[in-house]
Order: C-alpha cells, then sequence, then structure tokens
C-alpha cells in the first residue's frame, strides 16, 4: 500500500457544550495521489469530519495525521498555519471572496502559508497556468469574483486548492451546485489537475452517481458513528 | 493582498459602511466646532476690550463693576464725583481718561454719555477702533451716534430722531430734548452695538430741569438756552484710562484703591473678564460634554453596523478561516476596518468643518460677533481626533472579540 497521506485513528469528537452531538470514527487512512468518496446523507457527520481534519475542530480523543504529522499535538494557531500549508479546500459554494479579484482569491492560502508561497515561482504566471488548465479564459485574474458564474467559481476555487502543490485536497460537496453536465467536466479538471500534482483528494457527498469516477468510496454510516439531537 | 481586499470588502458594503464614515464625521465635525465656537467665543469675550489698562468706578465689585461699564448690564452702586474724576485725570500716569455716564436709556438700549476721546481709545478685539458706517460723529450737543445693533433693531439711519428715557425702563422721556442720530457705527460684536451713544454734556442737558428723579413741574429750559449754558458734569459713572507704562498701573490702581475721598474702585478689564468667563465658562464645559456624548454615539453606531456585518460576513470569515487564517486575524481584520472608517470619517469631519467655516465664518462674525479663525489643526484638535481613531478601534474590539469566538466555533461549517 502507498504511503498515507491521511491517517485518523480512534477519533472521537464532541460539540462543547452538546453532549448528545457526537463523532466517533475507528480508523480512515488515504494515501498519496489517492482520491476518496466519502458517501453519506445530510447528518452523517461529513462536515464535522471535514473540519475535524482541516483542524479548524479538534478531537476530543484519538489522533490525527496528515503528511506525517500530528496535528492534534500543534496548537490553535499552529494548526491554521499546517492547513494553509498542506491543505486546499473547496466548499460546496460561495468558495470566493465575492469583492475581491479571481487572482486575489487564487493566491488566498499563500498569504498564510510561507513554505507554499515558496514554492509557487511566479504567482502571476502559476495563476495563469492554472486557469487555462482549468479551462478559464485567459485574463479572468483580473474579474471580480463576484461576476463570475457558480461554473466558474467552483473552478476557481479548484485553482485556489491546487496552488502550492499541497499534498491534500478536501472538497465538500463541490459539484451540489453544478447541473449534470457540469458535475463532469469539473470532476475531470479536478482530477486531472490533482493526478498531475500528485495531489489526494477527499470528498464528501450525499449524491451516490459520483462513484465511479473515485478510487475508493466509503459510506459514513459504516466508518463513523454519529450523534445527534436529544439523547 | 490583503489590505487590497480589505479595503474592497469596506467597498462592497459600501453603503453602510458610508453611512458609518459620515455619522463618525458629523459627530467629529460637530465635536471640532464646538471647540472652535468656544474658543472664538472665549477670545472674542476677552477682546471686548482692549487698550484699556483700567476701569474706575464707585466702590463695588470687579464683575460688577466690568458689567455695568463695558456691557451695560446692571447698575452701578454709586457714582464718581467729577471732582474725583478730575483728580484722577490729573496724575502724572495717566495718558489718557475716558469719561462713562450712564443712567438713561433708549427703547431696550442703554445711553452713554461720553466724549470724542472714547471712540479714539476705546478698542476692541486686539487694538481695533470703532468706526462709522455712516454719518459723522456727535458734532450738535443732541447729537448722537448708535451702535451697528440699535441700528438695525430700531430700523434708525441718520438724522432720525430719538427721545431718550429717563432711567432705565421708564415712561418718563426728555421729550424736551429731542437727538438726532448724527452716525451709525460699525458691528463690533461688543456691547457698544446696543449702545446709544451722546456727549457727556448731552447727558447733563436733558437733566437740566429734573432733581430726584422727575422733571420739575412746568419748567423746561429752552434747547437755545441749554446750548450756552456751561454744562460740567457733576458726576460721571465710571472711567477708562490708558496709562503711559503699563509698570505704572499697579501703583495708580492702589492709589486709586485707596483715594481717601471717596470708595473707588479701579480694576484691570483683562483680569476682570477672566472671572466673568470662569462664571459664563460653566456652558462651554457642558456645551463640550454634550458633543463628546455625540462623538461617542457615532462609534457606538459604527459598533453596531460591524455587529450587524457579523452574521452577512460568516461566509467570508470562514474563508479566510479555511485559506489558514487565524481566529485572531479576523479579529484584527474588523479592528482594522473599524480603524479606516473612523479615520475615513476624522478626515472627512475636519474637511466639513472647514467647508462649514469658510461658508459662514462672516456671517457668524456679523451676527454674534465671534471670530472664529479658519487655520491648520493645533495640536489639540489633531489629539482629538487620534482620540477618535483610537476609540473606534477600542469599540470596534467588542464585535471583533466575538467574531473571534465564532470562528473558532463555526470552523469552516457555515453553510449560509
Amino acid at each position: 500500500m502507498a504511503k498515507p497521506v491521511l491517517k485518523l485513528r480512534k477519533v472521537f469528537f464532541r460539540w462543547p457544550g452538546r453532549s448528545s452531538f457526537s463523532l466517533r470514527l475507528a480508523d480512515l487512512t488515504v494515501s498519496y495521489g489517492e482520491k476518496l468518496l466519502l458517501l453519506g446523507a445530510s447528518g452523517t457527520g461529513k462536515s464535522t469530519l471535514l473540519s475535524v481534519i482541516s483542524g479548524t475542530l479538534l478531537p476530543d480523543q484519538g489522533s490525527v495525521e496528515i503528511a506525517k504529522t500530528e496535528i492534534t499535538n500543534l496548537s490553535a494557531s499552529a494548526r491554521d498555519r499546517f492547513r494553509a500549508e498542506q491543505l486546499g479546500v473547496i466548499f460546496q459554494q460561495f468558495n470566493l471572496l465575492p469583492f475581491g479579484s479571481v487572482a486575489d482569491n487564487i493566491l488566498l492560502p499563500l498569504r498564510f502559508a510561507p513554505i507554499r508561497r515558496n514554492r509557487v515561482k511566479d504567482a502571476k504566471s502559476e495563476v495563469a497556468r492554472l486557469c487555462a488548465a482549468l479551462g478559464l479564459p485567459v485574463d479572468i485574474g483580473r474579474e471580480k469574483a463576484s461576476s463570475l458564474s457558480v461554473g466558474q467559481q467552483q473552478r476557481v476555487a479548484v485553482a485556489r486548492a491546487l496552488i502550492g502543490h499541497p499534498p491534500l485536497i478536501i472538497a465538500d460537496e463541490p459539484t451540489s451546485a453544478l447541473d449534470i453536465n457540469s458535475q463532469d467536466a469539473f470532476l475531470d479538471l479536478l482530477f486531472t489537475q490533482a493526478q498531475t500534482q500528485g495531489t489526494s483528494v477527499v470528498m464528501v457527498s450525499h449524491d451516490e452517481r459520483l462513484g465511479p469516477r473515485f478510487d475508493r468510496i466509503l459510506h459514513m454510516e459504516e466508518i463513523a458513528e454519529f450523534k445527534r439531537g436529544a439523547a | 493582498m490583503i489590505l487590497r481586499l480589505a479595503i474592497a470588502s469596506l467597498f462592497a458594503r459600501a453603503l453602510t459602511v458610508g453611512m458609518t464614515v459620515l455619522a463618525i464625521a458629523l459627530s467629529v465635525s460637530l465635536f471640532l466646532g464646538v471647540e472652535k465656537i468656544r474658543t472664538g467665543a472665549k477670545s472674542s469675550f476677552a477682546d471686548t476690550i482692549s487698550g484699556t489698562d483700567l476701569i474706575v468706578g464707585a466702590r463695588s465689585g470687579s464683575v460688577q463693576l466690568l458689567l455695568y461699564s463695558v456691557f451695560r448690564i446692571g447698575n452701578a452702586t454709586n457714582n464718581v464725583t467729577w471732582k474725583s474724576y478730575q483728580d484722577i485725570a490729573a496724575r502724572p500716569e495717566i495718558e489718557w481718561i475716558v469719561p462713562i455716564s450712564l443712567g438713561d436709556s433708549h427703547r431696550q438700549f442703554r445711553v452713554m454719555g461720553t466724549n470724542r476721546a472714547f471712540f479714539e481709545h476705546y478698542k476692541y478685539r486686539q487694538g481695533r477702533v470703532l468706526a462709522l458706517a455712516e454719518g459723522a460723529f456727535m458734532a450738535d450737543l443732541f447729537d448722537t451716534v448708535i451702535g451697528a445693533d440699535v441700528a438695525v433693531t430700531l430700523g434708525y439711519k441718520v438724522d432720525a430722531p430719538i427721545i431718550v428715557a429717563h432711567g432705565l425702563a421708564s415712561f418718563s422721556t426728555h421729550k424736551d430734548q429731542p437727538f438726532r442720530v448724527s452716525g451709525v457705527l460699525e458691528k463690533t460684536g461688543t456691547p457698544v452695538d446696543r449702545t446709544v451713544i451722546v456727549s457727556m454734556e448731552a447727558i447733563e442737558a436733558i437733566h437740566v430741569d429734573w432733581q430726584g428723579g422727575a422733571q420739575v413741574v412746568g419748567q423746561s429750559t429752552p434747547l437755545e438756552q441749554l446750548r450756552e449754558m456751561q454744562l460740567t458734569p457733576s458726576a460721571v459713572t465710571a472711567a477708562l484710562i490708558g496709562v503711559k507704562s503699563p509698570l505704572q498701573s499697579f501703583a495708580l490702581q492702589r492709589a486709586i484703591n485707596e483715594y481717601p475721598e471717596e470708595p473707588l474702585l479701579a480694576i484691570f478689564p483683562g483680569v476682570a473678564l477672566q472671572e466673568l468667563w470662569g462664571i459664563v465658562g460653566l456652558a462651554e464645559t457642558a456645551l463640550l460634554a454634550v458633543s463628546v456624548l455625540v462623538v461617542l454615539t457615532a462609534l457606538i453606531g459604527m459598533m453596531a453596523t460591524i455587529f450587524s456585518s457579523l452574521n452577512e460576513r460568516r461566509r467570508e470569515i470562514a474563508i479566510f478561516r479555511a485559506m489558514g487564517a487565524r481566529p485572531l486575524f479576523i479579529c484584527g481584520m474588523l479592528v482594522f476596518e473599524a480603524v479606516v472608517m473612523a479615520s475615513l470619517g476624522a478626515v472627512l469631519g475636519v474637511i466639513m468643518l472647514y467647508a462649514a467655516l469658510s461658508g459662514a465664518q462672516s456671517s457668524i462674525d456679523s451676527n454674534f460677533g465671534i471670530w472664529l479663525p479658519i487655520e491648520a489643526p493645533n495640536l489639540r484638535e489633531l489629539a482629538v481626533l487620534f482620540l477618535v481613531v483610537c476609540a473606534g478601534a477600542i469599540v470596534s474590539l467588542i464585535p471583533a472579540l466575538r467574531a473571534y469566538k465564532l470562528s473558532v466555533a463555526d470552523g469552516m461549517i457555515v453553510r449560509t
């Protein structure tokens, strides 16, 4: 088996102040370059899991290892810095700062990640290269993010996640705002670029039709125990 | 880039940000305006009389003497006899002396008897002398020069007839001796504007037929006869004095205060003005307090704006967090925004103040007699502006800390 980029062991997370709201996950491992789909209906703890992986939520128990770093041992600000350096993040929609230019949006994570920034030799040409690779107009960098279509915005979000070659991209239902044709095109572009860079992709979705495009599919209900509401 | 994004974020909320900036600007210009009027009023007040070294009157209080001799408020407790006046006038320290005789009135305005030297020596606003807007100084016994407010209020022009009333708010008039307006003074912003000025001799002349506050029944000396009479005043109400050397004014003051023949009082007008301002100046403190509250209100308004923007900006904050921004960065971004808004407000407020000042300066001067100089902000005003920006930053800490907490708790899962 290839080297793991992400390794979760015996993770238990409970929302502070809400004892009945918890997530328990025994084991999850993702290899370098792997494309993993986490399937689950809403309310199965997908977003909570992504927050734990990204380090914005700290689990009460267990270990979260990303690129050989145990992030649960890091301080809050070190986890923020680590996220900036090692992760690309794509949301469902409204990924971009609407008032900023496309280029500023793509370059935003580099602002918080000096090492990742150093990997990008020439920011301007890298933005242009990524935009071209993702089928965006050449001079889109100067456009205001709010002037883009939803599909274009999602592709800009991919460019932002890819810039500076982070080892892992996590995506939270990035295709749910797109129609079926666009979904396919979107995944094509994402996977092609991720493969070129050797970046792993962990995507959560409720849409089983996306399954065949991935290396591996896991069902949230099977790997994690998620409790919510009064109990 | 972050700076560019922060500015762009402000621009994206241009309307609310603009309103907030405008509110701060208005409050800042109000505050600085009150400051300007306060200092302007104070210096205009202190400039009511200048160039006079001493004021002499019957013994009372220094503020009272100042009030009736300069501001024509209240009455003299007693007069100064003509003999005492001449004794003082004969002293070697005296450069000039101007007698003032009060007691009669015309409508709501006081009538003041004096001589031509008054127009030469009475100075205001750092040495300005009284000037005629129209007409000429008194030439005839029954000529009068009136202040600008008198002319405007009563609609008098040169040659208008004036009947002087005996005493204040009195029904008995000196109707046998009508006066003629010979000149109207320019607006000065001093009590001279509300004064009817006649000669000392005229004051004597209109009282020739009077005894004990009433006209002797059936007695009315013809005008021709009055003009030929030796009209030496028997008393004056007060006198303005200029000394040859400022060093002598203390000695002269002591000499007058210890004058053996009659209880007299000599005061330094500047000192008495300060004393008087200490009393009326209470209002300025209240005014200042109110304008401080207005600035605080505007800043709290800004805090409310930032607070209410937090909800619509949870998505923006979540994006920053997902990209690796620390909660402290979010906090700092909000404080930075507040500082930008407060600074813009302060600068705009100063601009608005100067625009208003340059527009209203001359009309404030002519209507209220307050001269508001347009000059670069002084150190005190700059300190006030700096404090406004600092206060803006401090006030914004409250919503910023709230954003900090939210961004820690939310993580990245904001789906709004």
